[in-house]
């Protein structure tokens, strides 16, 4: 567990994950029960006019949110709010951030987003650690 | 077309925070946090048990608003949050049910788009809040028309 004293406005938690892989979304339909198969099927992609499967705007968002999840001994993500603002393909590589904006009394204010390797932010969006 | 069912909500649905899909969805999103997954380090943690990862609402089922039939195909995904009041915890019962918050209809650059607002609602058996979730779907013109023929 690390310790939320270590956070600091203007560096921002990071990770980088390994290109998305058609196993990581066959995984994610499989334990989310979201079975579109514009995510797994490459015929039902394009199709549905898309250039081939994509990611569930879900598994970002799950991703993303483990940022946080060393530090829940001491806080619980109280709001997690995101938009979905570009699709995320196959071999496409992501990079999670999470940057402290502000902190009042017992709540850390966070601006969350995933990058892709065109630095094209596909989800953007906020959340709030509370102090337990 | 939806308008007659904002405000409708499903009757709730009792669901379970069970320790094997929930080893299942975080190793699905890459968080497999011992937090989650290891019983040891639940009890001796603040919660005295494990929490689930705040996306893991996504497995549960919400119930059927009556007379709302979306095609699997063709949403989009716009937007989507989560509020909780504290952590869920492994091993408990949700009672979890969703409504339409609103419909309305704007014109976009591939003709007239539906923004659907869905919440989601996970409660204690005794009707104590723990979690709400929203999100916002996007119907294009194309998938509309095809569900209206």
């Amino acid at each position: 567990m690390n310790m939320v004293k270590e956070f600091s406005v203007g560096t921002p938690l990071e990770v980088t994950l390994p290109p998305v892989s058609r196993l990581d979304l066959i995984k994610y339909a499989g334990a989310s029960g979201d079975f579109n198969p514009i995510h797994t099927i490459d015929e039902e992609a394009t199709k549905a006019g898309l250039q081939g499967i994509i990611a569930h705007g879900m598994w970002t968002m799950g991703n993303l949110a483990k940022l946080f999840t060393p530090y829940y001994e001491e806080v619980f993500l109280e709001d997690y709010s995101v938009a979905f603002k570009g699709m995320v393909f196959l071999g496409d590589v992501l990079t999670l951030k999470a940057s402290l904006s502000s902190i009042q009394n017992d709540r850390y204010y966070f601006d969350v987003a995933a990058l892709n390797q065109k630095n094209e932010s596909v989800v953007k969006g906020s959340a709030i650690l509370k102090r337990l | 077309m939806f308008e007659s069912l904002i405000g409708t909500r499903s009757t709730p649905v009792k669901n379970i925070v069970e320790r094997g899909s929930l080893k299942a969805f975080s190793k699905a999103i890459g968080d497999e946090s011992p937090i989650y997954l290891d019983e040891s380090v639940g009890k001796r943690s603040r919660y005295g048990c494990n929490i689930a990862p705040p996306t893991y609402p996504r497995v549960f089922d919400y119930g059927e608003i009556q007379g709302f039939n979306l095609p699997n195909v063709g949403l989009i995904h716009g937007k989507q949050s989560f509020h909780y009041e504290r952590p869920l915890l492994v091993g408990e019962t949700v009672m979890c049910s969703t409504s339409l918050e609103n419909y309305y209809e704007r014109n976009g650059k591939s003709g007239l788009l539906g923004f659907l607002i869905l919440k989601r609602y996970g409660e204690e058996p005794g009707g104590k809040l723990i979690f709400t979730e929203e999100q916002v779907v996007i119907i294009t013109e194309a998938v509309r028309e095809g569900m209206s023929s």
